[in-house]
C-alpha cells in the first residue's frame, strides 16, 4: 500500500530539511498508535498529515512537541537529531504547537497573554512590557497576522483568538510550527483567513504541519501531503498530484476485515423515530438543523461525517443530556422527547459513548461497578433500591467471559484494563440490557482488529436479534458493512442519504466532506 | 474463592494503611524537629501524653470530642465523596444545635419522643441551612466552598442576635453567661459509664455517632442512590452518560451533609449542657474536614482518625502542666493534615500503576494462541 516517497529521498541530498522523522514508533497498552512512522518536512512549505481520528496524527505530534516520547525512532530537526522530555525542549528548538483548544485566559490581554509564562524582564524585576508590545507588533506585521496588542481577550473572536496562539508561539521564537486541527472551530471565511496566514508564513521561510481531516482544506493549502493510517505512513503526495477521492481512499485504505451484513433483517416495526430534531447553542447558533430519521427493529442507520457535524450532538440530543429546541424523539409509540437521560435508558436505549473514558467509565471502579454504570436502576444490579452485589458480580463474569475482555478479574479498576478491553466491556454492558435501541458511538475506535471483529458480531446478532442500531463512526469499510441505511451529517444537517449495498468508502468520503457529488 | 485472603487484597489492604502511617510518621518527624529548636525533649512529650491518655477521664474525654468530630467528619465526608466542599459544617451544626435547644427547652414531651423532636429539629435547621448553598449551585452555579464560608459568618451572625434575652435566650444561674432555655430530663440522653473510675460519662449519643457511620458505609456502599453520588464524584460525565442528574445529586448530597451536621452538636447537647449557651463548642466542622481527610472519607477510617484527634486533643492538655507548650500539639495536627493529604495522593498514583502493570503482567502469561494481532 505504501508508495514510494521521491521527494523525500530528494531534499535529503540538498539542504538539511526542516523535520525527519525515522522509524517512530509508540505504544500504549494493546494499541500500536504509531508504528515505524517515516516523515520529511522540508524548509518554507506547509506540509499536512491527514488521517481518519484515531488514525495516531495526534500521537505524532505531541511526541514531536515533546508531550511524549517514542518508543523507538528518531526525530531530527534542521538536521540535527534532537530529543525531547518536555515540551520546554521542543520550544527551545524552534517548534511550537497551537492546540486545538486555545490556552488563553480570558481576562488578559493580548500582550499580557502572549508573554506570560515568558516574561521580558526590565529593570528591578519588572515585566518590560513595552518591549514585547514592540515584539508583538512588528510580529504581527511581518507575518500580516493583524493582532492589537491590548485588546482584551474576552472581546476577541475565534479567528483572532487563533492568530494570538499563533503570535504567542512566534514569540517564544517557533521556526516550525504544528497546528493542530485548526479549522475545526472556524468558520469558513476565518479559514480562508488562516490560510493566507499560513502563505505568510511560509514566504517567511517558516515550515508550518498541518494537521486535519477535511481532505479539501488540505489540498487547498499544503504543499506536501502525508497520509496516516492505523498508526502507519501510508503515503506521501503532493495536491497537484492527487484529488480529494484519492485521498480518501489512502485514508480508509480497505485492507480491514469487512464487517459485512448483507442479509437483511429490518422489519418494518419503527423503534426509534426522530423528527425535525434542532439543537441551539445559548447564542442561537444551530447545531443540529432538522434532522428526521426513523430506525426499525433489526436495521443498522449508520451516520457518516467529519468528526465534528453534529454526531456528537445528535447522539447527547436522543440520549437526553442536550434539550434540543424543537423535534420530536419517539421510542416505539411513545414521545420521550422530555424524559430524562435515566427514564430513556429504563425505556430501553442503550449507549456506547464516542469517549469511553470520559462518558462511558469510572477508571477508578472496579469493573463490577463500571458494569452497573447506566444500569444501576435495573435488575441484575438493583433490588427495591438495594445494589444487588452478587448480581452485577455474576453478570461482570459473563460479560468478561462472552466479550472476551482480558482482565485477572472483575475487582480491578477499569483504568488498568487496555483500550481495547475496556471498550469490550462498556459494548457488552450496552447489549446485556433489554435494549430496544442502541445508540453507538465509534464503538470499534482505538481496538485492536481482533476486538474489532468480536464487536462486529454481537452487534450483528443483536441486529438480528431485532435491535435497532444507530451507529456513527469514522470508519467508513465499519459504516458501509454494518448499516442497513447510511445517512450523511454535514453541519448539523442530514445531507444525503445512501445505499450500503452500492455505495463506495471513496463515494462516501467525498459526500461526508462536501467536495464530491452526492452518491 | 478466598477472596479475603487473597495477595492482591493483602497489598491493597498495605497501601491503604501505608498512606495514613506515612503521613503520621513525616509529622512526628517534622514535630520532633520543632520541639528540639524549641529546646523540649520529645521524649518527654511523648510520655506525658500517653501517661495522659492512661487515665479514666481522659480516655473519657477522647471518646467524647472523638464522638463530635466524627459526626462532623461524616457530614464532612458525603460532600466529599460527590467533590462537593462542605466547609459549612461549622454554621450548620451551630445553627441547628441553637434552635435544638431552643425547641428542646421549650416543649415537654414524653422521654424517647422529646429527644426525638429536638434530634429532628437539628436534621432539619443543619440540612436546611446547607440547602440554601445548594439551591444557589444548582440555579446559580455558586461555588459551595464559597457560599458555606459565608453561611458560616451569616450563621455566627444570626446565632449573636437569637441568642438574646429578648428572643432564645435565658440568663444562665450563676454567672453573666446566657444560654437557652435547659432541657428537661425527659430530652436528655443519659451518659454510659464505659470506662470505669472516670467520674465523667461517655456521652449517650455516642450510640447514634455509630449508627450514623454504619448508615453512611450501607448508604454509599449498597444502596442505588449512594452508588449514584460515588459515580458523580468519581466522574461526573459519566454519570450524566449512566442517567444521573447531577443537579439533584447535588442537592441531595448538600441536606444529608447538612442534616448529619445537624447533628454534630447533639451529643453535647443532650448529654452534657443541656442549653446552647455562649460556651456551646465552636470550631468542630473545621476539624471534620481534617478527619475526613485522614480517614478518606471511610467510615472506620474517619472513626480511627477521629480517636486520634480526640487522643491528641485531650493529652495535650497535659503538656502545659509539664512546661511544654500544648500549641505543639495544632502544630502536630496542621503537619498531619498536610502529610496525609500528599500521601494519599502519592500513594493514589502508585496504586493505580501499580495495579495497571500487574494486569499487563499476569495477561502476558496468557497462552500465545490466545493473543490477538495488533
Amino acid at each position: 500500500m505504501t508508495t514510494p516517497d521521491p521527494s523525500a529521498s530528494a531534499s535529503a541530498a540538498a539542504s538539511p530539511s526542516a523535520v525527519e522523522l525515522h522509524g517512530i514508533t509508540k505504544r500504549f497498552p494493546g494499541v500500536v498508535a504509531n508504528r515505524d512512522i517515516d516523515i520529511v518536512v522540508k524548509h518554507g512549505q506547509v506540509h499536512a498529515i491527514v488521517g481518519e481520528n484515531g488514525a495516531g496524527k495526534s500521537t505524532l505530534m505531541k511526541i514531536l512537541y515533546g508531550m511524549q516520547r517514542p518508543d523507538e525512532g528518531r526525530i531530527v530537526v534542521n538536521g540535527r537529531e534532537a530529543v525531547f522530555h518536555t515540551p520546554a525542549d521542543a520550544i527551545a528548538t524552534g517548534i511550537g504547537m497551537v492546540h486545538q483548544h486555545f490556552m488563553l485566559a480570558d481576562n488578559l490581554t493580548v500582550l499580557e497573554n502572549v508573554v506570560l509564562g515568558s516574561e521580558p524582564k526590565g529593570r528591578l524585576g519588572r515585566i518590560d512590557f513595552d518591549a514585547a508590545r514592540g515584539r508583538i507588533k512588528e510580529l504581527s506585521s511581518t507575518y500580516g497576522l493583524d493582532v492589537d496588542p491590548d485588546a482584551l481577550l474576552e472581546e476577541l473572536g475565534v479567528g483572532d483568538r487563533q492568530r494570538v496562539e499563533i503570535v504567542k508561539v512566534l514569540y517564544r521564537g517557533a521556526r516550525i510550527l504544528i497546528l493542530d486541527e485548526p479549522t475545526a472551530v472556524l468558520v469558513p471565511h476565518e479559514v480562508d483567513e488562516l490560510f493566507d496566514n499560513l502563505r505568510d508564513l511560509k514566504a517567511e521561510g517558516l515550515t508550518v504541519l498541518f494537521i486535519s481531516h477535511k481532505l479539501d482544506e488540505v489540498l487547498a493549502v499544503a504543499d506536501e501531503i502525508t497520509v496516516i493510517r492505523r498508526g502507519n505512513t501510508v503515503a506521501t503526495v503532493h495536491p497537484g498530484e492527487v484529488t480529494a477521492r484519492d485521498l480518501a481512499e489512502l485514508m480508509v485504505g480497505s485492507e480491514l476485515p469487512t464487517p459485512e451484513t448483507r442479509e437483511s433483517t429490518v422489519t418494518d416495526e419503527v423503534v426509534l423515530d426522530v423528527q425535525g430534531l434542532t439543537l441551539r447553542t445559548p447564542d442561537g447558533r444551530a447545531l443540529l438543523e432538522d434532522i428526521s430519521f426513523t430506525i426499525h427493529s433489526g436495521e443498522v442507520l449508520g451516520i457518516a461525517g467529519v468528526e465534528g457535524n453534529g454526531q456528537a450532538e445528535l447522539v447527547e440530543s436522543i440520549m437526553g443530556m442536550r434539550h434540543p429546541a424543537a423535534g420530536t424523539i419517539r421510542l416505539g409509540d411513545v414521545d420521550i422527547t422530555g424524559w430524562s437521560t435515566r427514564d430513556r435508558r429504563e425505556a430501553g436505549i442503550g449507549y456506547i459513548p464516542e469517549d469511553r473514558q470520559r462518558h462511558g467509565l469510572l477508571l477508578e471502579a472496579p469493573l463490577w461497578e463500571n458494569r452497573m454504570l447506566g444500569y444501576q436502576t435495573v435488575p441484575p444490579n438493583e433490588r427495591g433500591g438495594w445494589i444487588d452485589r452478587r448480581g452485577a458480580r455474576t453478570d461482570t463474569e459473563r460479560i468478561v467471559g462472552t466479550y472476551d475482555v482480558r482482565t485477572p478479574g472483575i475487582d480491578v479498576a477499569a483504568s488498568s484494563l487496555s483500550g481495547g478491553n475496556q471498550q469490550k466491556l462498556v459494548v457488552g454492558r450496552e447489549m446485556s440490557g433489554l435494549s430496544k435501541v442502541l445508540i453507538a458511538a465509534h464503538p470499534t475506535r482505538g481496538v485492536d482488529v481482533g476486538a474489532q471483529a468480536a464487536i462486529w458480531d454481537h452487534l450483528r446478532a443483536a441486529r438480528a436479534a431485532g435491535l435497532a442500531v444507530l451507529l456513527i463512526s469514522a470508519d467508513l469499510d465499519e459504516l458501509i458493512g454494518l448499516s442497513d441505511t447510511l445517512q450523511v451529517i454535514l453541519r448539523g444537517r442530514l445531507v444525503a442519504s445512501a445505499d450500503p449495498s452500492t455505495v463506495t468508502p471513496e463515494e462516501l468520503g467525498s459526500a461526508m466532506t462536501g467536495a464530491g457529488d452526492q452518491p | 474463592m478466598n477472596r479475603w485472603l487473597s495477595r492482591d487484597r493483602l497489598n491493597r489492604a498495605v497501601l491503604a494503611l501505608a498512606a495514613p502511617l506515612l503521613a503520621i510518621v513525616v509529622s512526628l518527624v517534622l514535630t520532633t524537629l520543632v520541639l528540639l529548636l524549641g529546646g523540649y525533649s520529645p521524649s518527654k512529650t511523648i510520655s506525658v501524653m500517653v501517661e495522659a491518655a492512661d487515665r479514666p477521664r481522659t480516655q473519657t474525654q477522647i471518646l467524647n470530642t472523638a464522638t463530635l468530630y466524627y459526626l462532623s467528619a461524616v457530614a464532612v465526608a458525603i460532600g466529599f465523596r460527590m467533590n462537593l466542599f462542605n466547609i459549612g459544617v461549622d454554621g450548620q451544626y451551630r445553627l441547628a444545635a441553637l434552635f435544638a435547644a431552643a425547641v428542646g427547652g421549650a416543649v415537654s414531651l414524653p422521654a424517647p419522643l422529646h429527644v426525638f423532636v429536638t434530634l429532628l429539629t437539628a436534621v432539619l435547621v443543619g440540612a436546611m441551612w446547607a440547602g440554601i448553598a445548594a439551591v444557589l449551585k444548582v440555579t446559580r452555579g455558586v461555588s459551595e466552598v464559597i457560599s458555606t464560608i459565608m453561611l458560616n459568618f451569616i450563621a455566627t451572625g444570626l446565632i449573636a442576635w437569637l441568642l438574646n434575652v429578648d428572643r432564645l435566650a435565658v440568663p444562665v444561674a450563676g454567672s453573666n453567661n446566657i444560654g437557652t432555655k435547659p432541657i428537661p430530663p425527659s430530652g436528655q440522653v443519659p451518659g454510659i459509664s464505659l470506662i470505669s473510675g472516670s467520674s465523667v460519662k461517655v456521652y449517650g449519643l455516642i450510640v447514634l455517632a455509630i449508627a450514623v457511620g454504619i448508615g453512611y458505609h450501607i448508604f454509599l456502599g449498597r444502596t442505588r442512590l449512594g452508588f449514584d453520588l460515588r459515580a458523580t464524584g468519581l466522574s461526573e460525565h459519566a454519570a450524566v452518560a449512566s442517567g444521573v442528574n447531577v443537579k439533584r445529586m447535588v442537592l441531595l448530597a448538600m441536606l444529608l451533609s447538612g442534616a448529619v451536621a445537624g447533628l454534630v452538636g447533639m451529643p453535647e447537647l443532650l448529654g452534657a449542657s443541656f442549653s446552647y449557651a455562649l460556651n456551646f463548642p465552636a470550631g468542630l466542622g473545621f476539624t471534620g474536614i481534617a478527619i475526613a481527610l485522614i480517614g478518606r472519607n471511610r467510615a472506620v477510617g474517619m472513626a480511627v482518625a477521629a480517636l486520634f484527634w480526640g487522643f491528641l486533643d485531650s493529652a495535650g492538655n497535659a503538656l502545659d502542666i509539664n512546661r511544654i507548650p500544648k500549641e505543639i500539639v495544632i502544630i502536630l495536627q496542621g503537619t498531619i493534615v498536610l502529610a496525609v493529604v500528599i500521601a494519599y495522593e502519592l500513594v493514589r498514583r502508585y496504586r493505580i500503576a501499580a495495579e495497571q502493570r500487574r494486569v499487563s503482567r499476569e495477561l502476558a502469561t496468557v497462552p500465545a494462541a490466545e493473543e490477538v494481532p495488533v
